[in-house]
Parts: C-alpha cells; structure tokens; sequence
C-alpha cells in the first residue's frame, strides 16, 4: 500500500476530501460575510444562526411539506435569503449610521434569539436529514473510495462561489455593489437606489449562509448550535484571509479546510486549534492578512 | 466690575466641581454602606455572584467604555483566573487562598499581553473577531488540557483560610473577601480611568489619528489597557472560583463573552457605575428566570435584551439616568 509520510494513501486522501468539504464552507461562508461586509460594514454575527436556519428549513420542509432536497436547495435560500432582507430593512438599517460594532451587537443578539428558540423545540443532540438517493454511495478511485455526497457538496459550493464571483464582478448590479462598497454616498447621488442595494445584498449573503446549511443537512447533525461554532472558525478565517476580495475568501476558505484536514492525519489533536495558530501566525507577519488591503 | 467676573469666573467653576466632587463621594460612601449591610439583607452566594460578574464587566467596561475596544473574547481571562485558581488550591492544601487568586490573576494578565499584543495589530471590526477566535482556542486548550479536568470541570476547590488565619467557610467571611476584592478592582478602575491614562485613552476612543498625531504611542496605551482589563477580569475569574468552589467549562465559552458584553451594556457603556448596575441585573434576571417556566428561554431573553438594548437603550441604564438628570436638574 502506498504510504504518504507514513500513513496509508487512503487514508490521506480520505482525510484531505473532508478537509476539502469543510473547506468548501468555510469559502462559502466567509464569501457570504465579505459580500455584507463590503456593502454594510457590519460583521453579521448572525451567520452562523442563518446557516443552521438553512439546514433547519430543508429538515422540516422535508417532514412537514414533503419538499425534497433538490427543491430545498433552490427553496430555502430564497425563503431565508427574504427573511434577511426583512432583519435588514426593519432592524439593521435603523443603526446603520451608527458605530459599526452596534451591528455585530445587534446580529449577535438575533443569533442568540434562533438559537435559544430552536434549542427550545428540538433540543441540542441533532437530527438526521437523508442523503437524497442519487448521490448515495461512492465512487472507487482506486486509491480511495469518493462519496458522492461529498464530491457534490464540493462541485457545488464551488459552483456557487464562482457564480457569486461572477456577480458581483460581471454584472451591472455586480458593478453597483462594487461601487456602492467604495462609496455609498456618491452612488445615491448618482440615482442609484442604494438602501434597496443594501437590503438586496445582505439578502443575499444570507441566502448563501442558507444554501451552505442546506448543503451540510446530510452530512453533519441538524442542531441549533451548528452554526455557532463554525461561524468563529470562519472568523477565524476571514481574520486569516482578509475581507477585501471574493477570490481570496475562496482560496483562504479551502486552504484552511486542507491544513485542518491534514493536521487530523498528522496530529489530530491541534485539529480543533490549528486554523486558530495560523490566525495567529498570519497576524504576527502580516496584520492585515494574506489579502487583506488595511489593517 | 468686568475684571471681578472675570477672576469670580475660576472660582465658581471650582466651587461647583468641589460640589460635584463631594456629591460623588458621598454617593459611594453611600455604595459601600449598602454593600456593607448588604448580606444581612440578601443572601450572600447571590451577592457574592453578583461582585464576581460586576468585577467582570467593569474590567471589560475599562477595555469597551474608555478604549473603545470591543473584545468578543474576555470568557477566556475569567476562565483562566478560575482553572488556575482551582487547580492550584485543590491540589496544594497548604496553599492560601489569596495565592492562589493572586497566582490566577497573574496569568490571566499575561495571557492578556499575549492576546494584546495580537489583537491591536488590527482594529475595529476585526479586533473582536480576532478575540473571539483567541478565546475560542483557549476554549480548546481548556477541554484538552488534564488541568482543568476536561468536560467535568474542578470540583471541591476548597475555600481555605485568608491569610492562613480566617476561615472562609462562612458565607459571611466569604462575602466580605469578596466585597475587598471587589472595592480595590472598582477603585483601580475609577483611579485609572480619571488619571492623564485614562484622558489618553478616551482620546484614542474618540480620534485616533489625531492621538497619534499629537505624538501618543497609541499602541503602548491600548496594550496597558488591555492587559489591565484581563488582569482584573482574571482576578474576577479567581475569586469566582473560590467562593463557588468550581470551575467550569461555562466560564470558558463565548457565550460568557456575549454576556459580560450584554451587562456593560444595559448598565451603561463608559460609565462606572453602569457594569455593576448591568451584572445585577443579568444575574437577578437569570436567577428568576431559572426558577420561572421560563426557565429555558433564558438565553433567547438575553438577546431580546441585546436587540432592544442596541437599538433603543444604547447609553444603558445609567447614562440614560445621567441624561436625564442633566437635563432636568441643570
């Protein structure tokens, strides 16, 4: 068998696909934050809460409405995705001239409202929510074997990034946001409706946060307190990458995802921290991260 | 005649800041006499658990309200102070405990530097991310670690005697320890805050090129500021862990974070009185809650708080008194 640093490929390879996976939503959550960030100069600390909304939503549309998984995919983010922009037109915007901490206070509040609420009704152990069927099994590469699931989820987080990517830097509403994220002001002035722009781009970065939970419905337990850890790794991974390109969250996403999977082959026990130590290490050479433009 | 109101002019304004001063004093002369008679009114666990959290937030308060910086990761300063207190005096018998609150404190305070040191390479938005996620690895140090005994947490920590010679086995002993404590962290950060340090750093808060520009190392003051917060955060941690005779993993999450944040902020954000105002309240309010049918909804309770705090109550209990005082009685 063939070994890498002594370790059987399969095993390697195994571990890197999941590292991968993860990886996949760390991009597609942190891309969510820069695209609000950009816009709104708020953290949206609710991110975490709106990615397990996601998962919940294609759970219990599944039990109670009988909307399969191909349906949920387009459904829940567009349902999700709308709820945002309700929380931005009737609560964010009544603080945007503020501080922008007061945002991450705010959303960091609503985060701990889903939560306790839906800790309330379905405990914290989590649900399963079923592979749909044809992406069940596995594919035999030779030197491992693939789940498809897995590959999936990663075809198609990679899909959504570039078709965000594709958004937001070839289109004209792409080119709105752009300027908008340069200077809001002088866009309104130019008769651009900028408070529609606002509540429509952080509909968006929500609907991502949902389709990402709907993604990981099959493959994680569907709890309320999902979302909540992950969003501080992807803080984490956000300080690491910096918020200023669309591209850069993307790679910075999937590169800590493979550091993360190949630290549980070598050293499972700083796997939990690793990404945490490289925080730390991009912040000590280079404080504005690796593609971030200010401090 | 101009020239006399001229030279009235100073002493008046001296006279009425000598009026401020005294009615000042007299009001935490008035704090202390509460906080004296205090546990023959109230049940002292209770009280004590109130100093704890209060001590909490005006450290975090110091950082928030006078720097301006938001740290998202103090739960890891209180649960440094408490592990180490607790494994300390669990562990050596013979130890006192003010060593082992000492020894607590003192590493909070240098885990304060380390987490300084990082986190004001990068400002605003970013600092409270980047103390989040340094908080979060100390969460994941703490679960690992054999110290802390893991998920379980220390247990039976024992409350020893003061100075070797006073038991603290009574509530009572215990309370006023606790309510020393509690007075030296209050009256550091009342002295700090007015001193020409504190004046810096409110002037960072408010203009920060400007600061720099006056020739302030804007670094080195948030730096000291910081490791001061966490050092009294730390000792909040230790004295915490002493009184309940535990130390748990709770103190470690970041919904410890969130909270601390939550009670600065009801209470009044830059004031001093508003953090002890803030911690009352949150821990009065998780105390009835507990017991109430709404047992569970504690935590959703908390962020309707937060919500309705951020969006209408942003200057807290206190400074909107304050406000209102100014206005009606000036």
């Amino acid at each position: 068998m063939t070994m890498i640093f002594g370790v059987p490929l399969a095993v390697f390879m195994g571990q890197l696909t999941l590292g991968l996976v993860n990886g996949a939503f760390y991009a597609l959550l942190s891309l969510g934050l820069a695209v609000i960030f950009g816009l709104l100069k708020i953290v949206n600390f609710a991110h975490g809460a709106q990615y397990m909304l996601g998962a919940f939503a294609a759970l219990l549309g599944f039990r109670y409405l009988g909307i399969n998984y191909w349906l949920a995919l387009f459904l829940v983010p567009l349902v999700v995705g709308g709820f945002g922009m309700l929380m931005e037109r009737f609560l964010l915007r009544r603080i945007a001239h503020l501080d922008h901490l007061y945002g991450l206070l705010l959303t960091f509040g609503l985060a701990l409202i889903f939560e306790g609420t839906l800790v309330n009704f379905f405990g914290v152990s989590g649900a399963r929510y079923a592979t749909p069927e044809a992406l069940q099994g596995g594919l035999n590469l030779g030197f491992m074997f693939l789940p498809t699931y897995r590959a999936w989820v990663l075809v198609a987080a990679l899909a959504m990034c570039l078709f965000t990517w594709f958004m937001i830097e070839r289109t004209r509403l792409g080119a709105y946001l752009r300027a908008g994220t340069e200077n809001s002001q002088l866009m309104q002035a130019f008769g651009v409706n900028v408070p529609l722009l606002i509540t429509l781009t952080y509909g968006f970065g929500v609907a991502l946060a949902a389709f990402a939970g709907v993604l990981a419905a099959p493959l994680y337990p569907v709890s309320p307190t999902m979302g909540s850890s992950l969003l501080i790794v992807v803080f984490a991974v956000v300080v690491i990458g910096g918020m200023g390109s669309i591209l850069g969250a993307i790679l910075t996403g999937l590169g800590m995802g493979i550091i993360e999977g190949l630290t549980k082959v070598y050293y499972p026990e700083a796997s939990n921290t690793v990404i945490f130590l490289v925080m730390i290490l991009v912040l000590m050479l280079r404080p504005a991260g690796l593609f971030g433009k200010e401090a | 005649m101009a020239d006399s109101q001229a030279l009235n002019a100073p002493s008046a304004v001296k006279e009425r800041q000598k009026r401020a001063k005294m009615r000042r004093n007299m009001f935490y002369i008035a704090l202390l006499a509460i906080g004296l008679v205090a546990p023959f009114l109230a049940y002292p666990v209770f009280l004590m658990k109130i100093l704890c959290f209060a001590l909490f937030a005006c450290a975090f308060n110091l950082l928030l309200g006078y720097a301006g910086l938001l740290s998202f990761g103090h739960a890891a300063f209180l649960a440094t102070g408490g592990y180490v207190t607790g494994y300390l005096l669990a562990s050596y018998p013979g130890l006192t405990p003010e060593v082992g609150i000492i020894a607590g404190t003192l590493m909070a305070t240098l885990l304060g530097l380390l987490f300084g040191v990082l986190s004001i390479r990068r400002q605003g938005i970013y600092f409270a991310m980047v103390t989040l996620a340094l908080a979060q690895l100390m969460f994941f140090v703490f679960v690992q670690s054999s110290f802390t005994g893991g998920e379980d947490g220390l247990h039976g920590v024992p409350r020893g005697d003061l100075f070797g010679v006073i038991s603290l086995s009574s509530n009572l002993a215990m309370y006023y320890f606790v309510f020393a404590i509690f007075i030296f962290g209050f009256a550091l950060i009342q002295r700090t805050v007015h001193s020409p340090f504190g004046q810096v750093l409110k002037a960072i808060r408010e203009n920060e090129p400007r600061a720099i520009s006056l020739g302030y190392n804007v670094d080195a003051y948030k730096l000291l500021a910081f490791v001061l917060s966490a050092a009294l955060a730390g000792l909040a941690g230790s004295t915490k862990t002493v009184v309940f005779q535990l130390a748990s993993l709770t103190d470690a999450h970041w919904h410890m974070s969130g909270e601390v944040i939550l009670m600065t902020l009801l209470g009044g954000v830059g004031t001093l009185l508003g953090p002890l105002m803030g911690a009352g309240i949150v821990v009065s309010l998780q105390h009835i809650l507990a017991q109430s049918p709404l047992g569970n909804w504690v935590s959703v309770i908390l962020g309707i708080i937060f919500v309705v705090c951020v969006l209408s109550f942003r200057s807290g209990i206190v400074g909107e008194l304050t406000k209102m005082y100014r206005k009606n009685f000036k």
